[in-house]
């Protein structure tokens, strides 16, 4: 205990956890702001953030956060969502246990004729599809949780990889309900 | 533990909290005086400065204010009057939210200061603890650039840094978050590097030599040329005025300039046609509107400026010169851009003028300075003295010519005397007029002329002051005569928020809701009370005298000057309005039809 100051201590080392959040928001301006901000204010972590109009007629949008912390900071961060005016709903997809996480990936390779093949083999065993191809390059289109996508990427980087954009994870619950 | 930081200037650093790395930092910055209050959340800063040999021998002056607003302020008045950093330690929470407004003044007016806020410990951040807030939330919007040091390892660079950015490019405040455990925290203190190269982080200084070329051909072509300068000029440094001053002799050109701009040319000189805008000179805007050719440098085509947009100078050219390429085509369109320092594209420009030996078309020129003296010959400055009443115009003429030849510094207020002031107070060098133009910030003028006085000890400081704005910040008059710093506080009063009350007159009928003080204090008994020196003047008769008697005095002053309630701030460009459709003071045309229901809604 530090003596010298009138602030509580740290408390003590907890586990990490990555949770996946999805929230439903009214889809007007400046609201993505308020989430970052929230973010970015009380000190927590995004790995990924997407965010894309869901239902036009409402002018819903729906936001899938990747966010890192305490069990306790995970509650905050949920509780702390909630309290945003424009915010609908906010389910932690992680807790929930029955979602399904997806991320689409493109992959820009260096691949001239003689290596392409090679190329192509690696893309068939993890279901990567050839949407462009040019002289001197391909791009590959990958659907799947973000372990594939990563061990894509690990493979076609020895292979010529140059560059490559994803989407970050988009979380829906199983079953009948919605949210 | 790492250090190797961009900032390790090779050799390896000594060990010490965070809280000595800040004093390490500021004295290795150049910092001498640094403008604070002490709380919870900078305790170890100000333990740390209370020990530090630095301190104890006043290498590094703190000077303790009575709010942090008026903290922000002193250090803009510093760092204005001097070309240096102004630096501001301020505890979390309160101490932050307190500081948002000079912060948000000193983006607005480009003026380069440091702000260090405490923080509480990082493990607390985002939990809602006491006087907490989410100081780089709140200041993202109004900084240039803003820091959340959560790592000990990064806070020396981050401190360097700060004072690289608020100081470069487009000068601008700049805040450093402090949690109170890394101030704590122990860690390797590296020095600023002598060539600080930051990643992403490179404004552009030198400007374009084809745009340069292409600039000084059309000043060479010219038949109506004005300059049209602005605060940039003075962020640039002296140099950069006294190139212009060359410039502008070597062309001779006319010359006017924003608010903010103020002294980069010298007022009494015969080329200067006073300041433009909305309270500009009839001479002025009407060049404005008439040029062919407008140079402008280190001004930004603000509204005050401009006035109607699509009747702004109809048929010129413009050339822009601006460090800042988010100024140039924010607001009027312009032909020859050039981003670039101003005293670097100044001394290019005039180095070129000559190179080709360059001539301008003197037949136009003079019948363009023809012109210029028919507008100057309307005299649009002019008021109806009186033997009764002291009128604010001459109270400021009386004080320039009282002060005139002495080493003076003026800061302002906001409002009627701050136009008055710039309309009457002749500005002959840069630095020597601090105002808060952008944000327009009453209670800027007495914190400001704190600093400025701290800076220049020997010279005459003046708050050319309003009763209203300057009740926003008097605490601060504790500040002055706490480090026996003798600032006079010039107060026009007339007991209104005059220029509230001048547009209530022009657009609301005369209805004067809220702006008439009903119960002012006794400024002669308030000065007493703050152990400094009251004087009050009623009588055009006893002005000068009454002047003198400020002048002479070696400690604070508060002078009420008391003056003629009615007086409005001509001239006056109404709102929607070109520059061409100024109203002057002596003018017939109503004012109601001078103003259209368009103008109504705009400010």
């Amino acid at each position: 205990m530090n003596t010298t100051t009138h602030y509580p201590a740290a408390p003590a080392a907890q586990s990490i956890e990555a949770h996946t959040l999805s929230v439903i928001v009214d889809n007007e301006p400046g609201v993505l702001a308020r989430v970052i901000g929230l973010f970015s204010g009380r000190g927590y972590n995004i790995d990924s953030l997407t965010v894309s109009e869901t239902e036009h007629q409402k002018h819903l949008s729906r936001i899938t956060i990747v966010t890192r912390g305490t069990p306790m900071v995970i509650e905050q961060i949920k509780n702390q969502l909630e309290r945003l005016v424009p915010i609908h709903r906010v389910v932690d997809m992680t807790v929930a246990g029955r979602s399904i996480e997806r991320e689409l990936a493109m992959v820009k390779v260096a691949a001239d004729a003689q290596k392409r093949p090679e190329v192509q083999k690696v893309a068939d065993a993890l279901g990567a599809r050839m949407i462009d191809e040019s002289a001197g390059g391909v791009i590959f289109e990958i659907t799947g949780g973000s372990d594939k996508i990563e061990q894509f990427i690990g493979q076609m980087l020895p292979l010529g990889l140059i560059e490559v954009s994803r989407t970050g994870i988009v979380a829906i619950a199983r079953g009948a309900e919605g949210m | 533990m790492t250090t190797t930081n961009k900032t390790g200037a090779g050799a390896p650093g000594r060990e010490m909290t965070g809280a000595e790395m800040v004093i390490e930092a500021l004295t290795d910055q150049g910092v001498q005086h640094i403008f604070g209050y002490p709380g919870g959340a900078v305790l170890p800063i100000y333990d740390a400065m209370f020990q530090h040999p630095l301190c104890k021998s006043d290498k590094l002056r703190h000077v303790l204010v009575r709010h942090e607003q008026g903290a922000v302020h002193a250090a803009e008045g510093y760092a204005r009057s001097t070309g240096k950093v102004g630096c501001v330690l301020v505890t979390s929470g309160p101490g932050a939210t307190n500081a948002v407004t000079g912060l948000t003044d000193a983006l607005c007016d480009s003026i380069p200061i440091v702000v260090i806020t405490g923080q509480v410990p990082t493990h607390l951040i985002g939990n809602d603890a006491f006087q907490e807030c989410d100081t780089v939330g709140i200041t993202r919007p109004c900084t240039k650039h803003n820091y959340l040091v959560k790592r000990i390892e990064d806070l020396s660079r981050v401190l360097h840094e700060a004072f690289h950015i608020a100081s470069s490019g487009r000068p601008g405040p700049v805040v450093v978050d402090i949690p109170k455990d890394i101030q704590f925290a122990k860690g390797i203190y590296s020095k600023p590097e002598k060539q600080f190269q930051h990643q992403g982080y490179k404004p552009r200084l030198d400007g374009d030599p084809n745009k340069i070329k292409q600039a000084v051909e059309m000043m060479a072509q010219a038949k109506r040329p004005l300059f049209y300068t602005g605060g940039g000029v003075i962020n640039s440094g002296p140099h950069a005025s006294a190139l212009l001053r060359e410039l502008v002799k070597t062309t001779g050109f006319p010359i006017t300039s924003t608010l903010m701009g103020l002294g980069a040319y010298q007022a009494s000189d015969p080329q200067w046609l006073g300041m433009l805008g909305m309270h500009g000179t009839w001479e002025a805007n009407w060049a404005m509107h008439d040029c062919d050719l407008m140079i402008c440098v280190g001004a930004r085509f603000d509204d005050r400026i401009t006035g109607r947009l699509d009747a702004f100078a109809p048929g010129s050219k413009k050339i822009h010169i601006d460090i800042d390429p988010s100024s140039i085509n924010k607001n009027v369109k312009v032909d020859v851009p050039i981003i670039g320092d101003c005293g670097r594209v100044l001394e290019d420009m005039l180095k070129l003028w000559r190179a080709n030996k360059a001539q301008p078309d003197k037949h136009a020129l003079a019948d363009w300075w023809k012109q210029i003296g028919k507008w100057r010959a309307r005299k649009s400055l002019s008021y109806k003295n009186s033997n009764s009443v002291i009128k604010p115009q001459y109270a400021i003429q009386r004080l320039f010519e009282a002060t005139k030849g002495r080493d003076t510094y003026i800061t302002t207020e906001v409002g009627q005397h701050q136009m008055w002031a710039a309309q009457f107070y002749g500005f002959e060098e840069p630095n020597r007029w601090m105002t808060s133009g952008g944000l327009g910030t009453m209670g800027y003028g007495l914190p400001a002329s704190v600093g400025v006085q701290l800076a220049h000890p020997e010279s005459l400081v003046i708050d050319i002051a309003g009763e209203a704005s300057v009740l926003m910040t008097m605490q601060e008059i504790s500040t002055a005569v706490q480090y026996r710093l003798p600032v006079k506080i010039f107060i026009i009063n007339n007991q209104y928020m005059g220029m509230v009350r001048q547009w209530q007159e022009l657009l609301h009928g005369g209805r004067y809701a809220e702006s008439y003080t009903e119960s002012l204090p006794d400024f002669v008994k308030l000065a007493e009370a703050y152990h400094a020196v009251g004087i009050r003047c009623e009588k055009p008769g006893d002005l000068d005298g009454a002047i003198k008697e400020m002048i002479d005095v070696k400690r604070p002053v508060i002078f009420d000057c008391v003056v003629d309630q009615k007086e409005n701030c001509f001239p006056m460009i109404p709102s929607g309005r070109a520059h061409n459709e100024m109203i002057l003071g002596d003018s017939g045309e109503s004012v109601d039809d001078a103003i259209t229901e368009e103008g109504k809604v705009m400010v």
